[in-house]
């Protein structure tokens, strides 16, 4: 895999406390990744130095080997899609996609082939305030391509939608950023949404970069405790429950809710809840040490109150301060 | 530091030192000549000072006591109630404020005057030898600003009452409160920073008035007449001891007030729904609100009414009837076609058309670097832009005419009084508040992700402030220039201290056709003020 845009160890100081960096990451032309992190965890700041809206303290960024680090973000040709979209609203629809395009003949035919690609043909006259949160976000991602950048980046894209929109938007974005072929960067704080749109994911905490990797090696091998917990559900086990279920030594383990089963033997506990879901149900049963974990399975296969005993069908094991051994 | 940040910065501190040089060192300039010498002492020992600064005092005192006790009562009315015409009735009553104090004044003359349309009307419907009043002293002084003033309690009431949230009101009265504990305990402390706030421009407006005492004052001073008054007469060092006087009074209460005024809960709480307008459905009731409010609105028009009057009637035929006998355009005629009266109207014109375009760009400047650059001095940038505000007209007029006077280039102060660049210099200390505080507002509004989705987009600094920066701050901008070109159109305070022959404004003019009994031709001139002060606002204001 050559990169096509490298982060090499860029940083961002904020205070003498808060420090983003050093991060230093490899894209493949074409290729969408996520960079995934709760809160305050620096992604939206890595997404700002890349598109030069803050200046780092050091590090390199480069796209096809040319140095962009001092480029101004005028000039630097990565497309942004704002959270809010940013849309400006004394410009009509076809203004806005148009407005980083030159002025040629051919731009409105450019503007109307941008607006084809989100599906919003004939929408150039429309006023920005009259779209629908769905729209407005397709008006701003097509006015991001429509100059055609060497690198699409996209600040928390579907944050704005409603939920039941979001799911499908998502489908949505992914097709038309394949059917474009852009290398792309996109941050979010929801697995869910990183796990349907990247290709790759890169996990950032307190301003590091913890892990990259595809989905399922993120979920299945996990580097460390953070990166088990916040990617997707985890229970965690220490000490005589971690035992219980087959673990050897100090370490900690850590068990999806579907990895876990009822069974004859294992770890014992108390079913305290029961939450349905329809397909299946979560039961959120509790240690005889009082820990409390989930686990997902048939919806009668156990009742509130029951004593119950619990086997894993596969375990993730970390080493005691919580990294992989 | 990049070298980028220090360019901003040294903006930053060229900005801030221009601001200084024109807001605070004329100031700085007079307290220093003020505070040495026999004038302080002449001050102090003549009863007349003392009693024009109690004068000054009482007077906007009495002015907040009574604008509040007519403004906010209106503003439960037309927030709260549903009667025919409420909504044009509301924007009506807004109207006085907008317009030239100059020009509410002397409608005020021509309709209650001793020698206006209603004590002629009086004195012919009774046979009297006299007019039945003279409209003199402190209560006409009182008359005119609860008359305009009203309209500040009437606005921030109002902006209040739309804010308050209506489960507030259900609250307390699910929590037992009857209608008197609700508006005691709930209302008027949510209100109060919307009452300080009024009360905070109507004592500052009041204490800088100028126009009504001077028309209406007669033998009785305030500060404001009593600087102008010592100013012409030549005794300067007094003059500025007086200034000086007026400004402390002026922070003084500014101070005491500020302290009363506590923090915006209500934009702490966020936006609530407003109550829901209660129509009034008894008939007989509905009937007399209906009246009352239209017969208000009458009451709140005649006076420019009567103005338009006025300038319709040609000089001299006008003496002792109730009504004009002579009605046509003669003194509009006169007005733009006599060259010596069209020239106060030009300078004007350019005058506040100049200084407003500067007070612009130096808000724009400032609205930049404070805002979006966050420079060091923005604290101080801010300070010196509000302070004109602060302080009463006449302050910064005897400061600039002083400061101004005198060339010593090395303490940066040159000839400019006589000259034509000191009145719109004067207008644009006046003009900076208004321009900058529009400005500074817009500029927190925008998102600054829209610049720089601009900037992603391939567009340079220039090309984004003038396709997505000006276009959005577009309403602030025109709001704040409008208020600065329209206050600068209309100013009589600097005016009066500062002008020339050769540059004399609208005011001057005014002033001068009044003591020529040419009431007409000082009537239309107020009547083109007042259209033209309207029509400039009306489109500034546009949303």
């Amino acid at each position: 895999m050559s990169a096509f845009l490298k982060i090499q160890a860029i940083k961002k100081q904020w205070a003498h406390t808060v420090t983003v960096g050093p991060i230093t990451l490899d894209i493949a032309r074409g290729e969408i990744l996520a960079l995934l992190g709760p809160s305050g965890s620096g992604k939206t700041t890595m997404l700002r130095l890349l598109a030069g809206f803050e200046t780092a303290d050091g590090g390199r960024i480069s796209v096809a080997n040319e140095d962009l680090t001092a480029v101004p973000p005028a000039r630097r040709r990565f497309g942004m899609v704002f959270q809010h979209y940013a849309l400006f609203p004394h410009l009509d629809v076809g203004e806005n996609v148009g407005f980083g395009l030159p002025r040629a003949p051919d731009r409105d035919a450019q503007v109307a082939a941008a607006l084809g690609l989100v599906d919003l043909a004939g929408y150039e006259r429309r006023k920005v305030h009259e779209l629908s949160g769905g729209q407005q976000q397709r008006v701003a991602l097509a006015r991001a391509l429509a100059p055609e950048p060497q690198v699409l980046l996209l600040d928390e894209p579907l944050s704005n939608l409603d939920p039941a929109l979001r799911e499908r938007t998502r489908r949505e974005l992914r097709q038309v950023i394949k059917r474009v072929g852009i290398t792309t960067l996109f941050v979010t704080h929801e697995q869910e949404e990183a796990f349907d749109l990247g290709d790759r994911i890169a996990v950032i905490n307190s301003g590091h970069l913890e892990q990259t990797g595809a989905p399922d090696e993120l979920y299945e091998q996990p580097v460390n405790l953070f990166v088990a917990t916040f990617v997707g559900r985890a229970n965690v086990f220490r000490g005589p429950s971690a035992r219980a279920l087959g673990a050897t030594g100090d370490g900690v383990l850590v068990v999806r809710p579907e990895r876990l089963r009822f069974a004859d033997a294992g770890l014992p506990g108390v079913v305290r809840e029961r939450r349905y879901t329809g397909a299946a149900a979560f039961f959120l049963v509790e240690a005889d040490d009082k820990g409390r974990f989930e686990v997902l399975a048939q919806p009668d296969a156990a009742q509130v109150g029951e004593r119950v005993y619990v086997e894993a069908t596969r375990v993730i094991v970390l080493s005691e301060n919580g990294t992989r051994p | 530091m990049t070298r980028r940040q220090r360019t901003t910065e040294l903006a930053g501190l060229g900005l801030a030192l221009l601001l200084a040089w024109l807001v605070i060192y004329p100031i700085l300039v007079v307290a220093g000549d003020a505070a040495d010498g026999a004038a302080l002492r002449e001050f102090f020992t003549r009863p007349g000072e003392w009693a024009a600064l109690w004068a000054s005092i009482w007077i906007s005192l009495a002015s907040v006591v009574l604008a509040g006790v007519i403004g906010i009562p209106l503003a439960f009315l037309f927030e709260w109630f549903d009667f025919p015409g409420r909504k044009t009735l509301g924007a009506l009553i807004a109207l006085p404020v907008v317009l030239p104090p100059l020009v509410g004044v002397i409608a005020f003359l021509f309709l209650y005057g001793e020698s206006g349309f209603i004590a002629r009307a009086i004195q012919a419907a009774l046979h009297l030898e006299q007019a039945p009043w003279r409209l003199q002293g402190a209560v006409a002084i009182l008359l005119v600003h609860a008359y305009s003033m009203n309209v500040y309690f009437y606005l921030f009431t109002r902006a209040g009452l739309a804010k308050l949230d209506v489960s507030m009101l259900e609250a307390a009265q699910a929590l037992g409160a009857d209608a008197r504990a609700t508006l005691w305990r709930v209302i008027v402390p949510l209100l109060r920073p919307s009452l300080v706030g009024a009360a905070m421009l109507t004592f500052m407006t009041a204490l800088g008035s100028f126009s009504a005492p001077y028309i209406f004052g007669g033998g009785f001073r305030v500060m404001t007449t009593q600087i102008v008054a010592t100013k012409l007469n030549g005794d300067l060092p007094l003059a500025m001891v007086e200034t000086v006087a007026l400004a402390i009074v002026a922070v003084v209460g500014l101070l005491i007030l500020r302290r009363t005024e506590g923090d915006d809960i209500l934009v702490a709480l966020g936006k609530g729904i407003a109550p829901r307008l209660r129509p009034i459905r008894r008939s007989g009731i509905r009937r007399l609100a209906t009246v009352a409010g239209w017969g208000l609105a009458v009451v709140l028009l005649l006076p420019h009414l009567t103005l338009l009057l006025v300038s319709l009637v040609p000089y001299g035929v006008w003496t002792t009837e109730i009504l004009p006998p002579v009605i046509n355009f003669e003194n509009y005629r006169r007005l733009f076609s006599e060259a010596e009266r069209l020239r106060p109207m030009l300078n004007s014109l350019w005058m506040a058309a100049a200084s407003t375009a500067i007070a612009v760009a130096l808000a724009l400047a400032a609205g930049w670097l404070v805002v979006r650059r966050r420079v060091a001095l923005r604290r101080v940038i801010e300070g010196l832009l509000a302070l004109p505000w602060a302080l009463p007209g006449t302050v910064f007029a005897i400061a600039l005419a002083i400061t101004f006077s005198v060339n010593a280039p090395l303490q940066l102060r040159f000839v400019l009084v006589g000259s034509a660049v000191i009145l719109p210099l004067a207008y644009l200390v006046r003009a900076l508040p208004l321009t900058g505080r529009g400005m500074l507002a817009s500029y927190r509004q925008l998102d600054p992700s829209l610049e720089e989705a601009a900037a992603s987009l391939g567009a340079g600094r220039w090309r984004t402030l003038a396709r997505v920066t000006l276009p959005q701050l577009r309403p602030g901008l025109a709001a704040g220039a409008s208020l600065a070109f329209v206050a600068a159109l209309g100013d009589i305070v600097a005016s009066i201290v500062l002008y020339t022959y050769e540059t004399r404004p609208v005011s001057i003019e005014i002033l001068s056709s009044l003591r020529l009994s040419e009431t007409g031709v000082a009537a239309a001139f107020g009547v083109v003020l007042m259209l033209v002060s309207a029509v400039v606002l009306g489109v500034g204001t546009r949303r």
